[in-house]
């Protein structure tokens, strides 16, 4: 790699060469701020917050664009630097609805960290017009509130890197404002539910819809049996939230945090992906063997459903009819569950704590009803479950590991890795091969799927059969994907698609992280890491061995694929107008 | 057509049509159809020309040709008579009857109508002698035309006329004579710089795309001319539109690029029209499309239409805008000349820049060297409008003095008012105040005094211009054209525009003034492109040389021109007042009472200040203050 | 300025939406032509409403979101239908200074609409436009194709009658 010297705030080194200041600064140990700066996928120079002093050029320079070369000397943290940074930041609070004691992102907020660092004191300092905004909580999911929103774009850049482009800067000047086509709301549009706007906001423009509410009330009812389960993911994500370092396991202090909120039963979604992956081999087995329509391509990730009802209303078919883990764990609660312990659906609350926004739309769907009332009631996001950890006053770092309730408690190494992206392939080839060969395979970490790449390939020989996969995350690479199914040159036998980048690990429920983790760090990489690490060291590593899998069959479902089981775990899928 | 005998030929073909010859008895009547002229209704008298001459059964004589802008706006419609051996004769503010006229008196009768002539309206006095010709007036005497040299002259939208005044010759020697670098030395050692705003050299630019090894490469042409005030470009389209067609060929083949874009504004229909003609012309003639002069060099050109944003003018904005999407500009580096259309390396330059090209090359870098100032060489074209006698295009030697220009060419202020200040280059430029009119014209004279040359808008203002309503205006117009893309420009705009608001409603404090400098000086160092970063010239520059008047209007609460209606005053001198009662009768507030033959008395908190009053008033007795 | 989006139901004929598809046909390749294929669709319809906006965005394969964000972007862009006849008063500098403001005021007086607007009948509409290059005769103001330079004030109410 060719190297070039520079100077950083009078301290030599050297660093590779056409990279920006932003990151040769990181060379010296200097963090210099951005606010509208994501890495690769928004590099617009816009809020102007980077400016740094290059000594010879006219005037300060954009650190996040501009690249170093030889002999550049930079001055980071001058006077000069210092004002101009400090007179954007209270320019951008002129425009900023400042209700910060009540905000969901006071203390994680990007703006209110600069302008503590940058010591603005008077926020009031070039106070005048504000621009006409609109707030928007027409989407089951989300709101969005354009009064704090300061357009640095990064929401448009997501939403964009997810292929979905129903966000956009409108109007010019003064004007300029983040919203749909005809300024229509979130819920008129071909928005998907994803939530990686809110995730890449700086400020608390863009928030979940908060239903920690409804959960406290369903959990002070006495006539209500509240039953929570976790997917996968939260068990590596959740410990962000309380300061613990990225890719930290807190399956154990999670377990007692919800137990200590009320909840009647702490269960793990993970017993449902294994429930997924034995009904979604079976229907996948039955399509190759039937000649059912291939490529068969999961459906766990109610963000991507919602996608492809948008986009591809006409390749439905191809959707596997699994109800996605969330839906089958309520489904089952709601039916096998409540029969066997004796009580009415009608007064059991699920409640899923999920890395995901779009699965607060999913709860909401037709055709998750198996027991006459909807499968799963209130799907709460990563973020929500720490505030009512927060907010119960638990001090979550101290908490005991506790073990999760059964028999709906136990998970296997298949369903845990179903929080990253590859992970369910993984998982349903663990239980495939092995029906398909009837023999026990040597080795159950299928390599070629891992790892955070938007595409990955694969091919197996199973049983004298040739099954082509991809696993597929970010939606983008979906419709990559998607155009070849649809032209019908994917010859794929089963196509996994989670909707995030990098899968659920990634979610739009997911704790915010700062813009600097998000283009630094390998925050998918190092969250998924921890799922495999988990998935390691299980007793059980194939959804079809485990215990409470057999068991449901055994007492409730018969078979895959049986009547039963087709009633209770099986959904439909509509095609949804693209615009309205 | 693929030698340079051919174009030879059509040149001593078409020559004599424009240029009669010596000896020849034939007349040349051209008609100023620029959109000026059309506006002022040139199109009834130039078919009435036509149809007048052939009706007259003066085809074989008389030629009626339509012609560019001829550069005095006040005076159109102009129509020109030339003849070999005369004097030309400019008639102005012609109708079709004054056309009929002209056929019968001058045309067929041989004799001048010297109450029509340019010189009629331009006397000194009455007995001053009544000159023809437009040339021998202040307004044209002074000044030199080389990018604007066949605006007026030629029909543009005859490829041969364009031709017969030496067009297309220039390619032809760069491309049978020259080697690419030699174009781009020719150009450097010219001296010529970008006439669109910063006054890079334009050689310079050239060699940074020649530099760059690509697939691809692409020569823009930058007519987006946005600034209000300025028409320049407008006006080298609508005539001389082959000299950009060629210039572009020229860069082409300089740099390395095989296609051009011509990035026009939408609201000069007439200069589309006239550039698709002149593309279409070009290629019929093989001087675009493949293999020119059998040079084996291939260059094609595209129109793209701009949709009405200033920031497009801005050259990253403006790809951004051929590339489909809202005219937002890039960061800076990487620069255009290594990523810039499509990704692919790019030099752009405006209409004037690329107007001067093939003169250059024809005439040699040292001929135009001589011109100008020593770090600004050449001419420069400006639009001068505003409180001036004289308004119209000018094109002049870099260096000429302020005072030149609106005392000569300009025929000074009207109404005996005083000069107070000139704007230069629109919503980014400054003022210069009447103090500084020595000043020679350049553009390191002119960024000196914190003005810019911007692209030659010259808006003169007298005394009853109130400098603070225009910083007023200018940023009412940024404010509106800001992309807003980036924060400082997007919001301090924003903000000024509201402190001048505080100020003009009579509400500012001295603690505003200094909020209002303090926010000027970080937009302009902190915005993302041009139109940012020179947003708060017009703020800064009258707040340097006009702070007293912004002094007035926050402490004594007064506007010195009296153009703050917030902070006028009328009132009634019970001296002059003869109690005519007309006053009261006309506000439409009922703001005046008294009785008749009283003096009458205004109430201050009812009048709106509309000046009705003192435009009835047959007494003077009315003051405003 | 934040358009006003019309609130008049879309009356496109076939013959119209015939010719846009031409327009798109020749187009589709090159999605960069999205603006001129805008501009053409205004031609067309005289302003750009969320119908034919959805026939752009998918004909030339873009999110509908873009193709909005660039019509509201530029001025020409028409979000709202023109009234038969379209006054355009140039506040452009020179125009300005010469008391152009008065000549728009005056003919959003004699209207009752503001800049922007159609009146309710559909004969006229008023916008503000900036120079169009005629500052010699400022002020300017434009109805349709007709130029009325040197404007005044008081010729407006007798200039608005000639137009039926």
């Amino acid at each position: 790699m060719e190297m070039v010297n520079i100077k950083i705030n009078n301290t030599p080194l050297s660093v590779p060469k056409g990279i920006s200041i932003l990151e040769a600064a990181r060379y010296a140990g200097i963090e210099i701020p951005t606010l509208c700066f994501l890495k690769d996928i928004n590099e617009i120079g816009a809020c102007r917050i980077c400016m740094v002093e290059v000594k010879g050029a006219r005037s300060l320079v954009t650190a996040c664009v501009y690249p170093v070369n030889e002999g550049m000397e930079i001055f980071t943290n001058t006077e000069k630097v210092r004002t101009s940074r400090k007179h954007t930041l209270e320019l951008i609070l002129s425009t900023h609805r400042r209700n910060c004691l009540s905000c969901v992102r006071s203390g994680s907020c990007e703006l209110q960290q600069l302008c503590k660092e940058f010591n603005v004191q008077d926020e009031e300092h070039y106070a005048g017009r504000m621009p006409d905004f609109e707030f928007d909580d027409s989407a089951a999911h989300m709101i969005r509130d354009n009064s704090k929103c300061i357009l640095c774009r990064r929401c448009v850049a997501a939403c964009q890197e997810q292929n979905v482009a129903v966000i956009g800067a409108n109007a010019r000047g003064f004007d300029t404002h983040i919203s749909s086509a005809f300024d229509k709301d979130l819920a008129d549009v071909s928005c998907v539910s994803c939530g990686q706007c809110i995730v890449n906001c700086p400020t608390g423009a863009l928030r979940e819809k908060d239903d920690t509410d409804k959960v406290l009330a369903a959990i002070n009812d006495p006539s209500k049996f509240v039953v929570v389960h976790t997917a996968p993911s939260i068990r590596v994500t959740l410990g962000e939230a309380f300061g613990m370092h990225i890719g930290t396991n807190v399956q154990g202090k999670m377990v007692a945090a919800l137990r200590r909120l009320g909840f009647d039963k702490v269960f793990d979604t993970d017993f449902a992906a294994d429930l997924t992956i034995v009904e979604e081999a079976n229907e996948l087995i039955e399509r190759v063997q039937n000649g059912g329509v291939l490529p068969m391509i999961t459906s766990c990730s109610p963000g991507w459903i919602k996608y492809c009802e948008h986009y591809y209303p006409d390749q439905l078919a191809h959707l596997s009819t699994c109800k996605s883990p969330q839906q089958m764990f309520g489904a089952t609660i709601k039916t096998w569950y409540a029969n066997a312990m004796g009580l009415d659906p009608a007064n059991i609350v699920v409640v899923g704590i999920m890395p995901c926004t779009a699965k607060k739309f999913e709860t909401q769907r037709n055709d998750q009803a198996a027991a006459g009332y909807p499968d799963v009631d209130i799907a709460l996001t990563t973020r929500e479950l720490a505030r009512m950890i927060e907010s119960a006053g638990i001090y979550f770092r101290n908490l005991p590991d506790e073990e999760f309730d059964n028999p709906l408690g136990e998970g296997t190494g298949a369903a845990v890795i179903f929080g990253a992206t590859g992970g369910v392939m993984e998982a349903a080839l663990r239980t495939a091969v092995e029906k398909l060969t009837g023999e026990e395979l040597q080795s159950l970490d299928f390599k070629e799927v891992r790892g955070t790449d938007g595409i990955k390939e694969a091919s197996y020989t199973v049983g004298g059969l040739t099954v082509k996969v991809a696993a597929v995350s970010g939606l983008k690479n979906a419709h990559t994907i998607m155009e070849k199914v649809r032209n019908g040159t994917a010859d794929y036998t089963f196509i996994e698609v989670m909707c995030c980048p990098g899968g659920c690990v990634n979610g739009g429920g997911q704790p915010v992280q700062h813009a600097v983790v998000r283009n630094f760090v390998d925050l998918k990489g190092r969250r998924a890491a921890a799922l495999y690490e988990a998935d390691k060291d299980l007793p059980v590593r194939k959804s079809h061995e485990s215990e409470a899998i057999k068991r449901v069959y055994a007492e409730y479902f018969g078979t895959p694929g049986s009547h039963v089981a087709h009633e209770v775990l099986h959904t439909s899928y509509v095609p949804r107008p693209k615009y309205k | 057509m693929n030698s340079l005998a051919q174009l030879k030929e059509i040149k001593d073909r078409t020559v004599d049509k424009i240029v009669l010859p010596e000896g020849s008895d034939n007349i040349r009547v051209v008609v100023g159809l620029a959109t000026c002229g059309i506006a002022a209704g040139a199109r009834p008298v130039f078919d009435a020309l036509v149809q007048g001459v052939s009706n007259a059964g003066l085809d074989e004589k008389v030629t009626v040709a339509q012609t560019g802008c001829i550069g005095v706006c006040q005076y159109e419609p102009v129509v020109e008579v030339l003849q070999a051996g005369k004097e030309r004769v400019t008639y102005v503010k012609m109708t079709a009857e004054k056309a009929a006229e002209v056929i019968e008196k001058h045309l067929k009768g041989g004799k001048v109508i010297e109450e029509y002539t340019i010189g009629y309206y331009t006397r000194a006095d009455e007995n001053a002698e009544i000159k023809y010709s437009l040339m021998d007036t202040p307004f044209c005497k002074t000044q030199k035309r080389v990018a604007l040299r066949n605006c007026g002259v030629i029909d543009p939208e005859s490829i041969d006329d364009y031709i017969a005044m030496d067009g297309y010759a220039a390619i032809g020697k760069v491309l049978t004579q020259m080697k690419p670098e030699d174009v781009i030395q020719c150009v450097k050692d010219s001296g010529l710089r970008g006439r669109g705003g910063g006054g890079f050299s334009t050689g310079l630019k050239w060699s940074f795309t020649a530099a760059n090894k690509a697939d691809q490469k692409y020569v823009v042409c930058n007519a987006d001319e946005g600034d209000p005030g300025a028409f320049m470009d407008r006006s080298v389209l609508e005539g001389d539109p082959h000299a950009i067609v060629e210039a572009m060929t020229i860069c082409g083949y300089a740099t390395g690029a095989t296609e051009g874009y011509i990035y026009v504004r939408a609201e000069y229909p007439i200069a589309v029209k006239r550039l698709g003609i002149a593309i279409e012309q070009a290629k019929e003639y093989g001087l675009l499309g493949k293999n020119i002069f059998g040079s084996g060099f291939d260059f094609d050109l595209h129109i793209r239409l701009g949709a009405g944003a200033f920031v497009c003018g801005e050259e990253t904005a403006l790809m951004t805008s051929i590339e489909g999407n809202r005219g937002e500009p890039r960061p800076r580096p990487p620069y255009p000349a290594v990523k810039g259309l499509f990704g692919k390396p790019t030099t752009e330059n405006n209409v004037e820049t690329f107007a001067n090209i093939p003169q250059i090359i024809l005439n040699g870098a040292d001929w135009f060297a001589s011109m100008g100032t020593e770090k600004s060489k050449g001419t420069k074209v400006f639009a001068l409008g505003g409180k001036i006698n004289n308004t119209g295009l000018v094109e002049i030697p870099m260096g000429t003095t302020l005072g030149e220009i609106i005392n000569e060419i300009g025929g000074g202020i009207p109404n005996g008012k005083k000069f107070k200040a000139a704007q230069t280059g629109g919503p980014s430029g400054g003022c210069i105040p009447a103090s500084l009119s020595d000043t020679e014209i350049d553009y390191d004279n002119l960024t000196a005094i914190g003005c810019m040359m911007g692209s030659g808008g010259l808006i003169v203002m007298d005394e009853d211009t109130c400098m603070v309503d225009i910083a007023k205006f200018f940023l009412n117009f940024t404010v509106d054209e800001s992309c807003g893309k980036c924060s400082p420009c997007r919001i301090g705009t924003m903000r000024m525009k509201e402190i001048l608001e505080k100020i003009t409603d009579g509400k500012g404090t001295l603690e505003d003034i200094d909020k209002l400098e303090e926010l000027a000086s970080h937009v302009k160092a902190n915005s993302l492109c041009g139109l940012g970063q020179t947003a708060p010239n017009p703020v800064l520059a009258t707040l340097r040389f006009f702070r007293d008047e912004y002094i007035a209007h926050v402490v004594d609460k007064k506007c010195p021109a009296g153009v703050c209606k917030a902070l006028l005053n009328y009132s009634i001198d019970p001296e002059k007042c003869k109690g005519c009662t007309l006053c009261a009768r006309n506000c439409p507030v009922g703001a005046i009472s008294g009785t008749v033959k009283e003096p009458h008395t205004i109430d201050r908190s009812i009048c709106i200040k509309c000046g009705v009053c003192m435009q009835n008033c047959k007494f003077d007795a009315i003051t405003r203050a | 300025m934040i358009k006003k989006v019309s609130k008049i139901p879309f009356s496109g004929t076939p013959e119209q939406e015939q010719q846009l598809k031409a327009v798109i046909d020749e187009s589709k390749h090159d999605k960069h032509l999205l603006m001129t294929v805008m501009q053409k669709a205004q031609d067309i319809y005289g302003y750009l409403p969320f119908e034919v906006q959805v026939m752009i965005a998918e004909g030339m394969d873009v999110p509908l979101e873009k193709v909005y964000g660039v019509s509201t972007f530029y001025a020409q862009f028409a979000l709202s239908p023109k009234g038969k006849y379209n006054i355009s008063v140039c506040l452009g500098t020179a125009c300005y200074v010469k008391g152009s403001q008065a000549v728009l005021d005056k003919i959003c007086e004699e209207l009752g609409i503001e800049p922007g607007e159609c009146t309710a009948d559909g004969k006229f509409s008023v916008e503000e436009c900036r120079c169009i290059g005629a500052c010699g005769l400022a002020p300017v103001f434009t109805i349709n194709d007709d130029v009325y330079g040197r404007a005044t004030a008081d010729q407006i109410k007798g200039i608005l009658a000639k137009y039926e």
